[in-house]
C-alpha cells in the first residue's frame, strides 16, 4: 500500500473529513453533557490555553495582541488533570453558574489542515459557543481555534486546544463553559 | 489667565442645591437593614459617580505594570477613563485619557509606551518627557499653531488633566482626583496591615511584588457594591455558593483539599478568627492576630520555598513585634479588594450602571520566586479566580440573580438584612476598629461600610468626613455593654451567694 500523500489530492481530503467528523462529534459529547466520554478523546498531555486579548497597535498585534500561554495570564492555560476537576465540579448539583444547565451549542467551522506530522494533525478553525442561561441571559463565544490532534489505536485524541476569543474585556459574566 | 497648570488640579465641583435624598436615610444601622435602592437607584449612583467616585482613594494599577520610562497601561477611576505612565525620570503619572480639544479618548490601547500621545482627532499632542514640557502630560504639539491660535493658546493650560493625588504604595498605585482629600496613609490608617502583606514578599521582604502579565476583566449585571462587599467580609456566603468547588478541592493540598489551601490542622474556621471592621470603611475577612502558616503543597519545590517564606517573615515580622496575620481576603474603601495570601490577588469593581460593573483581577508573585514557584502560582491563581475561575465563577451567579431579584418595584420596598452580630462587635487593638465576634458570621463590616458609603454619598465636606471618623463610636457601645454585663454578672453572683 502507497504511503497516504496528505500534501494534497483525495488523501487529504479523506482525512480532513475524518478530522472534521471527529471535532463535530467532540461538539456534540460537550453539548449533550457527555463530560466521560468526552475527557476519553483529550490525550494525557492535553492542554488548553485561551490567552487574554489585548488593545495594542497594528504593527504589535502578531506579537503583543494577546498574553503567552505557558508564562502569563489566560483565560484557561492547564492540563487535563485541571479540565478533570472542572468536570467534576459540573457534576456536582451545587455549581450554581450551571445550575440550572445552560443551553449549549458548539459550531465549529472553516475546518482546516495546517501541518501533517504523522501521527498529529494541525488543524485550523473558527469556533461559535453559543450558551443560553435561565431566560434571556445569552453569550456567544466566538473566535479562531488551533488544535492538534494525534491518531492513536484508540481513535483520535485532543493533544492541544489553543483558542483565541475575540474579546478583551469578556462581555459574558463568567466562562463555566469549555470553549 | 493664572498662572501654573491648569492641567493639574481636578476644577471644585459646582455648588448643589440641597438633595432631598439622604443616602444616610437608606442606611438603618440602629437595626441593621438597608434599603435595596442603595444599590438599584439611578440618582444614588448619579450620586456615587458625583460625590463618591472622585473623591475617594481608587487603586489604579501596579507599578509594575509601567517599569521603564514612557510605558503606560489603561484604566478607569470610577466615570472616567485614565492612563498610568512613568515618565523619563521614573515618576509615576496618572492622566485623564481624554484630549482637551474635544474630548477625544486619546490612548485606546490597553498598555504601551510612548513618550508621547497623540490624539487621532485633531492632532494635539502631549508629552511624557519632561525635557520637552514643564510636566509630563503637558499639551506639546498643535497642528497650525500660529494660523490657528494666533501663536497664543497657552500650552500650559491645556496639557491632559493631571490627577493632583498619586500614591505609590509598595508598588500598590492609587490615586484621588480631589485635591482636598484626606492624605492616602491617613485614609488607610491601620488597614495599611493588610495591603503591607498584599504588596511585601511572602518573606516579608517589603515591596517585593510584582503583577503578572495579563489582567482579567469581564462585565457582570449586578451592583459594584456587591463585588465591594463580598470580599469585604462576607466569609458567610462560602460554604454555599462555593460548595462544589470545595467538594472538588483545587488547593495547594491537592485533590478533596479545601480551596485556600489552610493547613489541615487550622482550618479555615479555627479560633480565634475575627473580621476587622475600620470606622473609615475598609474591611478584612481575618484580623492580625489570625496567623495562619502557609499551606502545605504536594510539590516539596513549593514547601521549601513557602517554610523559608514563613520562617523568615516571623524572624522578621516578630522582630518588629508585629503579628502575622492579616491576609484578608478584604476590602480597601470604597472598590478595590484583594486577598494577600492564596490566592494572592487584587480586585477592583469598576461602576458602569447601577445594575452593571465591569470587574478587573490582578495576580502578584514575588519578584525573586523561583520559576517553578511562579508558574505553580500562576496555574493555581487562573483555576481558582476570574470568571474561568472554579471559585470565581459561582459568586458571579449569585451577584448577578441577586440583582434580577432585588430590582423589581416590589422587591425595593423591602430592605436587606444586615443584623448579624448587630451588638456583638468586640474590642480591636487596631485604630478605629472592631471585630466580629464570629469567624463566619458577622455583618459589621458590611454596615462600617455603608455608614461610611453614604457620608461620602451625601457629599460631607473632607472636614466633616474626617471628623465624623475621628472617633469610632462603636468603640464606645462595646465598652457600655460590657460594663452593663459586668453589672448584671455582679448582680447574679450575689444573688448566687
Ligand atoms: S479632540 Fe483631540 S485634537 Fe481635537
Ligand atoms: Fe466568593
Amino acid at each position: 500500500m502507497p504511503t497516504p500523500d496528505y500534501s494534497q489530492g483525495p488523501d487529504r481530503w479523506a482525512l480532513l473529513q475524518e478530522v472534521s467528523e471527529f471535532l463535530f462529534a467532540e461538539a456534540d459529547l460537550l453539548d449533550e453533557r457527555r463530560y466521560d466520554e468526552w475527557l476519553d478523546l483529550l490525550a494525557d498531555d492535553y492542554q488548553y490555553s485561551v490567552p487574554l486579548r489585548m488593545n495594542v497597535e497594528y504593527a504589535d498585534a502578531d506579537t503583543r495582541g494577546e498574553t503567552k500561554a505557558g508564562s502569563e495570564v489566560c483565560w484557561f492555560d492547564e492540563p487535563k488533570s485541571t479540565v478533570e476537576l472542572r468536570v467534576m465540579q459540573l457534576a456536582t448539583g451545587v455549581h450554581w453558574a450551571e445550575e440550572p444547565v445552560s443551553r449549549v451549542s458548539h459550531l465549529v467551522t472553516n475546518v482546516r489542515i495546517e501541518e501533517v506530522a504523522w501521527p498529529e494533525v494541525k488543524l485550523s478553525s473558527r469556533f461559535l459557543v453559543y450558551r443560553n442561561r435561565v431566560a434571556d441571559e445569552t453569550d456567544f463565544f466566538v473566535g479562531r481555534r488551533q488544535d492538534t490532534l494525534r491518531k492513536t489505536d484508540d481513535g483520535w485524541k485532543v493533544v492541544r486546544r489553543y483558542l483565541l476569543l475575540d474579546q478583551t474585556v469578556l462581555l459574558a459574566k463568567n466562562l463555566s463553559v469549555f470553549l | 489667565m493664572t498662572t501654573g497648570s491648569t492641567s493639574n488640579p481636578c476644577p471644585a465641583p459646582p455648588p448643589q442645591a440641597e438633595d432631598p435624598r439622604r443616602a444616610r436615610d437608606l442606611v438603618d444601622l440602629e437595626t441593621g437593614q438597608i434599603s435595596r435602592e442603595v444599590f438599584f437607584n439611578q440618582e444614588i449612583f448619579d450620586l456615587e459617580m458625583k460625590n463618591l467616585f472622585p473623591r475617594a482613594w481608587l487603586f489604579v494599577g501596579h507599578a509594575s505594570q509601567v517599569p521603564n520610562p514612557g510605558d503606560y497601561f489603561s484604566s478607569w477611576m470610577g466615570s472616567d477613563p485614565v492612563l498610568l505612565t512613568r515618565d523619563v525620570d521614573g515618576g509615576i503619572f496618572v492622566l485623564l485619557n481624554s484630549c482637551r480639544h474635544r474630548g477625544m479618548r486619546v490612548c485606546r490601547y490597553d498598555e504601551g509606551n510612548t513618550m508621547q500621545f497623540t490624539c487621532p482627532y485633531h492632532a494635539w499632542s502631549y508629552s511624557m518627557d519632561g525635557s520637552l514640557v514643564n510636566v509630563p502630560g503637558d499639551l506639546f504639539g498643535v497642528p497650525h499653531m500660529k494660523a490657528a491660535y494666533s501663536g497664543k493658546l497657552d500650552k500650559q493650560n491645556w496639557g491632559l488633566v493631571r490627577c493632583p493625588k498619586v500614591y505609590n504604595y509598595k508598588g500598590l498605585v492609587f490615586a484621588n482626583w480631589d485635591e482636598n482629600a484626606e492624605d492616602f496613609l491617613d485614609y488607610v490608617g491601620d488597614f495599611h496591615w493588610w495591603l503591607d502583606n498584599l504588596a511585601d514578599a511572602f518573606d516579608g521582604t517589603p515591596g517585593e511584588t510584582e503583577v503578572f502579565h495579563g489582567v482579567l476583566k469581564w462585565r457582570i449585571k449586578s451592583n459594584w457594591k456587591f463585588v465591594s462587599e463580598n470580599f469585604l467580609g462576607d466569609t458567610y456566603h462560602g460554604a454555599s455558593t462555593h460548595a462544589s468547588v470545595e467538594a472538588v478541592g483545587i488547593g495547594p493540598g491537592g485533590r478533596g483539599k479545601r480551596r485556600h489551601g489552610e493547613r489541615q490542622d487550622q482550618g479555615g474556621h479555627s479560633t480565634g478568627r475575627m473580621k476587622t471592621s475600620f470606622r473609615n470603611g475598609h474591611g478584612a475577612s481575618d484580623n492580625l492576630a489570625y496567623e495562619i502558616a502557609y499551606p502545605e503543597f504536594i510539590e516539596p519545590e513549593m514547601n521549601e520555598y513557602f517554610d523559608q517564606a514563613w520562617a523568615t517573615r516571623k524572624e522578621r515580622l516578630d522582630a518588629e513585634g508585629r503579628r502575622l496575620g492579616g491576609r484578608g481576603p478584604a476590602t480597601m474603601f470604597p472598590n478595590m479588594s484583594f486577598a494577600a495570601g492564596f490566592p494572592r490577588s487584587i480586585l477592583v469593581a469598576h461602576p458602569i450602571s447601577p445594575t452593571e460593573t465591569e470587574v478587573w483581577r490582578w495576580f502578584l508573585t514575588d519578584k525573586k520566586a523561583p520559576e517553578p514557584v511562579r508558574e505553580w502560582l500562576r496555574q493555581y491563581y487562573m483555576r481558582y479566580g476570574g470568571p474561568a475561575g472554579m471559585t470565581e465563577q459561582d459568586d458571579m451567579e449569585n451577584w448577578d440573580y441577586a440583582t434580577q431579584a432585588s430590582k423589581g418595584v416590589v422587591a425595593q420596598r423591602y430592605p436587606y438584612n444586615y443584623q448579624q452580630g448587630l451588638g456583638t462587635e468586640q474590642l480591636s487593638e487596631l485604630d478605629r476598629a472592631v471585630h466580629s465576634n464570629h469567624a463566619i458570621s458577622g455583618e459589621v463590616n458590611a454596615r462600617a461600610f455603608y455608614r461610611r458609603w453614604s457620608e461620602f454619598v451625601d457629599n460631607l465636606s473632607w472636614d466633616e468626613l474626617i471628623e465624623i471618623a475621628k472617633s469610632d463610636d462603636r468603640i464606645d457601645a462595646i465598652i457600655r455593654r460590657q460594663e452593663e454585663e459586668a453589672v448584671t454578672e455582679a448582680a447574679a453572683g450575689k444573688v448566687n451567694h
